[in-house]
């Protein structure tokens, strides 16, 4: 059996690609890309919206529908497109600064709704568009260019976030963990509800530059090491957990999504 | 009936179907009623985290192809204004309500203002052109709503509905239309080969043809600079075609776009400009001038954007005497009737701006 490439849902004669050498965005979209082939996802019946930063430059490469939104608002877009046409394949990208920083309250929202979203956030621990700012995932004491003293704020733990804010399905995922990556996409344009992957990316050219991470190696390396099963990561007690991250599938659960519950009040609505 | 409520008919009216929002008065017997109704037509009524997420949710439901809209007041409007400026770039027909209530910041929340005029216009970051429509009555509440809807459909952008909180907690007598008695219009679908089509290619009339998500037409829309395909374009004279673009649709139809109503004007001594609730206190003012024996007339101003300039310039013109009544410090439609009439002109401001309105015994004072 071929392998799906995902090539006909890419603009022809756009690449390379803007991404910087090392960054994880380009491995994120063709994970996505050919989730979409798999999947046998139509262009005329998926809308991939984006917010703005690096990730939010995704939608220039696909010939899919495409809605490339404000700062941290692209969620809110996609809960109109989805709401009102629910046949639609609705894939939200962002980076940490969209879904969780400046978008924070759309992400708990979105989550809360249990909105039928796929949101694929590029987790690069800074501002990589406007040259290497903290973020709200930056962890404490790391460096950036607005912290070059070290991060006097802790960072946000997005998929805990949004397993507690009702989020169907959440799972985490790395560019050297990159055919896992592909598996988790496709559960999440699979499942009905809100759909979180949550991909921790290098960007050795911001963030791992001033961290102790100068080359796209380095930076893998850290994803390589760091990153430990599900299983195994809840395995570990507390001081072993130090520094380390699951990787794979952390919530998996069928509550109705938003359409769903709105049909019902629909229902009920054209009773009285 | 009271005129949010006018306000929701009117949207209905017009094939509204999909409302965010996000609860403040004095605009929340909008919301309300689009809960009740909407779901029984079929059509879907989301209550939003903030403004922001209720304008971004009524531009997807747009391009999903629904008529949508919000409703606000003044710090709900300025939460908008990021994502009205995308409905601006995009070109994505929306409408929204904004009832304009005393600021600044909370203010005088329950109480009315007209000192949004302005906000309407530039409240956004970036030189754009946007309608804006001001009733003064609760009949002009559904019929203006109507319009606002047919504009955003014609002309593919955002048009906002600014009354007062006087007009939107009004109550008189409407009679509702019966379907197909005023004109609703929708939006221009393509035609063609899907392959071929460009989101933000216009016809000769400056507007191009939408489709909507889900139809066989593949399209992007960006908020970024972008070509006519939709695709970001930062070249020179890609921007220069699409800024411009952008103020000419409306330019260009300006005079089926502008909508003014006068009252006793074409022999004025005494004219009284006015738009939303002053204009009732000034038909008052001007009735009794008249009884006094000086020629008053009002003139109304329905379009506040774009401005009436040539309606104002030749009402104004032949006036011996022009007075502006609104309820803003600044005198925001004064200005603009100044720059119609030029430094010579016999201009006088009647202003509240404490959340009393102004009575036509106001008015008098200033004629004198």
């Amino acid at each position: 059996m071929s392998h799906a490439t995902g090539m006909k849902y890419l603009k022809g004669g756009v690449l390379p690609h803007m991404w910087c050498s090392g960054c994880g965005i380009g491995v994120m979209l063709g994970a996505l890309l050919r989730s979409f082939e798999e999947l046998g996802y139509e262009r005329e019946d998926t809308v991939v919206v984006t917010g703005i930063g690096c990730t939010g430059k995704a939608d220039d490469y696909l010939i899919t529908n495409a809605l490339h939104t404000t700062h941290g608002r692209a969620l809110a877009y996609a809960t109109g497109i989805k709401a009102f046409n629910p046949k639609l394949h609705v894939v939200v990208l962002m980076g940490d600064g969209d879904s969780v920083t400046i978008g924070g309250n759309h992400f708990l929202h979105a989550a809360r709704r249990n909105m039928d979203l796929t949101a694929i956030i590029i987790n690069n621990f800074n501002f990589g568009m406007t040259g290497g700012q903290f973020s709200g995932t930056t962890p404490g004491g790391m460096f950036t260019q607005t912290c070059v003293y070290g991060n006097p704020e802790r960072g946000i733990d997005i998929c805990a976030l949004a397993e507690v804010a009702g989020a169907n399905y959440v799972a985490r995922a790395t560019p050297y963990h990159v055919w896992e990556m592909k598996t988790n996409i496709k559960e999440a344009l699979s499942r009905k509800g809100f759909s979180v992957v949550e991909v921790y990316s290098p960007c050795p050219t911001n963030f791992g530059r001033l961290n102790n991470m100068k080359s796209t190696p380095d930076m893998l390396h850290w994803l390589r090491d760091k990153g430990l099963p599900v299983e195994e990561y809840k395995r570990r007690k507390s001081p072993e957990k130090e520094g380390f991250f699951a990787v794979g599938t952390l919530v998996d659960r069928n509550e109705p999504d938003f359409n769903e519950r709105y049909d019902r009040i629909r229902a009920i609505a054209q009773q009285c | 009936m009271q005129g949010n409520q006018a306000i929701a008919e009117g949207a209905l009216y017009a094939g509204a179907r999909f409302y965010a929002g996000y609860p403040i008065t004095p605009s929340s017997e909008i919301a309300e009623e689009c809960s009740k109704r909407l779901p029984k037509l079929g059509g879907m009524f989301m209550q939003m985290e903030d403004e922001i997420a209720s304008m971004a949710a009524i531009i997807g439901a747009s391009l999903a192809g629904a008529k949508s809209f919000t409703a606000t007041s003044g710090p709900g409007f300025s939460l908008m204004q990021e994502n009205l400026g995308l409905a601006v770039m995009g070109e994505v027909p929306c409408v929204v309500i904004d009832v304009q209530r005393s600021g600044p910041s909370t203010g005088l929340a329950t109480k009315p203002a007209q000192s949004d005029v302005m906000q309407l216009r530039w409240g956004r970051h970036g030189d754009q052109s946007v309608i804006a429509l001001c009733p003064a009555t609760v009949a002009e509440c559904f019929a203006l709503t109507v319009q606002a809807f047919n504009f955003a459909e014609k002309y593919r952008l955002p048009v906002i509905l600014a009354p007062d909180e006087v007009v939107a907690h009004l109550r008189e007598n409407v009679t509702i239309p019966e379907p197909g008695e005023l004109e609703v219009i929708e939006r221009k679908k393509p035609a063609g080969a899907p392959e071929r089509y460009q989101p933000f290619a216009a016809d000769s009339d400056g507007i191009a043809p939408l489709a909507a998500y889900g139809d066989r037409y593949v399209f992007h829309v960006s908020s970024s600079m972008h070509g006519a395909d939709g695709y970001s374009n930062n070249s020179p004279a890609n921007a220069t075609w699409r800024v411009a673009q952008l103020h000419r649709k409306i330019e260009i139809h300006r005079d089926e776009i502008v909508r003014t109503k006068a009252f006793d004007a074409q022999d004025a001594d005494v004219l009284l400009i006015a738009f939303g609730a002053t204009t009732r206190a000034s038909r008052a003012a001007a009735l009794e001038l008249r009884k006094r024996g000086v020629r008053a007339g009002v003139l109304q101003l329905i379009t506040l954007w774009p401005f009436a300039d040539k309606e104002v310039a030749v009402l104004g013109q032949k006036a011996k005497t022009v007075v502006v009544t609104e309820m803003n410090y600044s005198g925001q439609v004064a200005g603009e009737v100044r720059k119609v009439l030029g430094s010579g002109a016999d201009l006088r401001r009647v202003n509240s701006f404490n959340g009393q309105i102004i009575t036509p015994k106001d008015i008098l004072k200033t004629i004198g």
